[in-house]
């Protein structure tokens, strides 16, 4: 005889499970973490680079690199002189929180204010994936195109805040500034918003301001 | 890629549920997936029949509710389908409009023979 039973589960809650056992295991050492998501070439290594650079004489930070293979990204952080560690996902285009909670022993999580997890490059999948991070960014590029947001809307659904780099190069691209952020606003509304150059450094202060104040209230509100 | 430890997450669940029932076999899993959720039901389907087979869930049929993306107008109120170009309202104009469907995915139910 066959019989319906009703489950009702969402699918993403075994990642979600680890997911909080990752962010009890930060808030155990008051570490504050950033998930750093955007596609291929947006630039997120480089602005990890100005993160750790600004950031560091305040803050003690520690990095995190997702990467389908090599190194090539997590030694450009660690030359910074923070201690960075490479997750390499052997293929899959994403991290999700076992990934995650895999490379917390290899960092001296006692000893640092700010962890910086840079995402495997991709505009689908790690939207999907919850990590355990307090904080997550989305780093879309003027090089790519003002449409994003209406081709991968899952990716700007969950994000904290969105940085629109290479903004140096506006002037060469058919980049709609306001095409780009109505589409964002239905998915996300309200979404904090920092258009900025890597290159140049414009802008960036804006950017180092949220997270610094997102630390910071992190910090103080947290437990123990 | 990712829909294979996905696709690993519905077996443990489903498996899960059907010990409970005391189930002899899995027939049908019934699964809900929006738009927005970033699945591809049909590599979870791919993944599925290799997953499944040492299982009481081999040869289970998996079906997929599919949920469109779709906005709301704040204007008007109107619902309509996300359509990849633009996020205006269709029928006013407005482009104050807010996401309102499509980040399901759930296992709704399974079906068993006891």
């Amino acid at each position: 005889m066959t019989t319906r039973v009703s489950v009702v589960e969402d699918i993403m809650s075994a990642n979600d499970r680890l997911a909080a056992d990752v962010r009890a295991q930060l808030a155990a050492s008051k570490v504050f973490a950033l998930n750093v998501m955007a596609s291929p070439g947006a630039g997120k290594t480089s602005l990890i680079t100005r993160m750790v650079e600004a950031l560091r004489d305040e803050l003690r930070i520690g990095a995190v690199d997702g990467d389908i293979a090599t190194t090539i990204d997590a030694d450009r952080v660690a030359a910074l002189g923070v201690p960075a560690v490479q997750i390499n996902t052997g293929g899959a285009c994403h991290l999700d929180a076992a990934m995650l909670q895999s490379a917390l022993p290899k960092l001296p999580l006692d000893n640092l204010d700010l962890l910086i997890i840079e995402n495997v490059g991709n505009l689908i999948c790690p939207a999907t994936f919850d990590l355990g991070a307090h904080r997550s960014v989305l780093i879309a590029s003027v090089p790519e195109g003002d449409d994003k947001p209406y081709k991968y809307p899952v990716m700007y659904r969950g994000v904290d805040a969105l940085v629109l780099n290479k903004t140096d190069v506006l002037g060469a691209f058919d980049f709609d500034v306001d095409y780009f952020r109505k589409g964002v606003e239905p998915l996300n509304p309200g979404l904090a918003f920092f258009p900025l150059s890597c290159k140049t450094g414009k802008g960036l202060e804006e950017w180092l301001n949220w997270l610094r104040r997102e630390v910071r209230e992190y910090v103080s509100g947290s437990p123990g | 890629m990712h829909e294979l430890s996905i696709t690993e997450n519905i077996l443990k669940i489903a498996l899960r549920y059907a010990e409970q029932a005391n189930a002899k076999r899995i027939t049908r899993l019934n699964l809900v997936v929006g738009e927005l959720s970033g699945i591809v039901g049909e590599s979870v389907q791919f993944y599925w029949e290799m997953i499944a087979k040492d299982t009481i869930a081999a040869g289970a049929e998996l079906c997929f509710e599919r949920v469109p993306a779709s906005l709301r107008c704040l204007s008007c109120e109107h619902v309509f389908p996300m359509d990849g170009k633009s996020h205006a309202c269709p029928e006013c104009g407005e482009s104050r409009v807010v996401a309102a469907g499509g980040d399901d995915f759930r296992l709704e139910s399974i079906e068993i023979d006891q």
